[in-house]
């Protein structure tokens, strides 16, 4: 396919990683953030093709890994409603809760169905009046215009019976605070493409000035994700910090305006909880309070949700880089994609699924 | 959950809110896109596609730009390998 083949090329590659070669000569650590991207890195082995100074890190790059394990109990709970269909990304759908996951919940006779679009979900609602649609909405900032707009259709057009369960987050509040930590390792980020196509990068300006580090917008081919870490790695060893931009191909300075204005129109920054992380001040999306009628934490009473972790899940760990899946000793013993202890090993996006789908048991 | 694949637009109409839409093909499989967040995007242009949404615009000139990277690291390492030859 065209804008992905000519990304893939193996002597392209091999070109780039003896230019990056050259590049180094120091240890560094590198962080991605985005689970598209842990994914190219694993599954075509470039983390362990790249030169021994250079360490790739992931980062909590995975919108539902990150999700709090309340947030998934309450739609558990949504879910099983009689008056429900709840609607969700096909990801979401095996992330183990408490007790259950939503499939589980389908499986006791619930109507939990996936949908492609959050605009399906929409449709949904109007074509079952005598129902309530709700829409689990959760994202990165790449994910926010889709759901934003799904929500202002519904209110122009007065489906009132459609609501979502918001569990967006952001990403910068979340590299400032990985950056901020008292042992910190990573010195160079590649950011996440989609996520700067809509919002753009002029918010990882402060953040590379503060704590002084190169930041490189990457795409997620082989060559993006090469290209981006040559760029951190020039940037490392010739002592400059501040933003690049590798994913030029769709990414600019100020993003996609008039995705931001609906984004913006419908939903306003809050405090979040990060699975494993905990809560980061501004770190997440709610609805604005005009709209509060399609917040479906505030339409409908679900109760106190009594979270509990599995205490055999190092997620929290990986999700900052400080561990690799495959240092967990349940790894692919008491945790496999088809028995998940936590969302890193059922997430599409999760580095536990990658480890496991590439075969990295050691 | 961020995954964004570029698809070629093959039409574009209104659908019955009045959102621009397209039908978008994916080497040959084609979907229904909403285009409200690329309003300029026209039949034949590459978008690329998040749920649903195009997101953006491919820049087809800016496409190039890894290679164009890959020819002056080329032609720096040639010169290299000419330094390295002639010492």
């Amino acid at each position: 396919m065209k804008f992905l083949d000519e990304y893939r090329e193996e002597k392209e590659v091999r070109r780039l990683l003896a230019a990056v070669e050259r590049r180094v000569t120091r240890p560094w650590t590198i962080m991605e953030i985005c689970g598209g991207q842990t994914h190219t890195l694993i599954k075509a082995g470039i983390d362990r093709m790249l030169p021994d100074e250079l360490t790739v890190v992931h980062g909590p790059g995975c919108p539902v890994c990150v999700t709090p394990l309340e947030m998934i109990d309450r739609a558990i709970a949504l879910a099983a409603r009689e008056e429900v269909i709840f609607t969700s990304f096909g990801d979401m759908l095996r992330v183990p809760g408490s007790d259950a996951d939503l499939l589980g919940v389908k499986a006791r006779g619930g109507d939990v169905r996936f949908v492609y679009s959050p605009l399906d979900a929409v449709e949904l609602a109007r074509a079952n009046p005598d129902r309530q649609v709700v829409f689990f909405a959760v994202g990165f900032e790449t994910t926010a215009p889709a759901n934003a707009m799904a929500v202002w259709r519904a209110s122009q057009r007065g489906v009132d019976n459609f609501s979502i369960l918001c569990a967006h987050v952001l990403v910068p509040p979340a590299m400032d605070a990985i950056l901020a930590s008292p042992d910190n390792r990573v010195r160079g980020f590649l950011a996440a493409g989609h996520v700067c196509t809509v919002m753009g990068y002029s918010d990882y300006e402060p953040l590379a000035e503060r704590h002084r580090v190169p930041i490189v917008v990457t795409g997620f081919e082989p060559l993006d994700l090469l290209q981006g870490v040559f760029m951190v790695v020039t940037a490392l060893e010739e002592g400059r910090f501040g933003v690049e931009n590798q994913y030029t191909r769709s990414v600019t300075r100020e993003g996609n305006l008039r995705a931001r204005e609906i984004v913006e129109h419908v939903f306003e920054v809050c405090d979040r909880p990060w699975r494993g992380i905990g809560t980061i001040p501004d770190s997440g999306y709610r609805l604005r309070p005009e709209l509060a009628s399609f917040d479906a934490e505030k339409r409908f009473d679900i109760g106190c949700v009594a979270a509990h972790e599995s205490t055999e899940c190092i997620a929290g760990e990986i999700l900052q880089g400080r561990q690799r899946p495959n240092d967990c000793l349940q790894f692919g013993v008491g945790c496999t994609p088809e028995h998940p202890l936590g969302a890193p090993m059922v997430s599409s996006e999760g580095a536990c699924a990658a480890y496991f789908q590439s075969g990295r048991l050691e | 959950m961020c995954l964004g694949v570029p698809g070629r637009i093959v039409s574009i109409r209104r659908n019955e809110d009045g959102l621009p839409t397209g039908t978008v093909s994916f080497g040959g499989i084609r979907k229904e896109v909403c285009l409200a967040y690329v309003p300029d995007a026209t039949a034949g242009e590459y978008v690329i596609v998040h749920v649903g949404f195009a997101i953006s615009k491919v820049d087809e000139e800016e496409a190039r730009a890894v290679f164009r990277l890959l020819d002056e690291l080329g032609q720096l390492s040639e010169l290299d390998e000419t330094a390295t030859d002639t010492t």
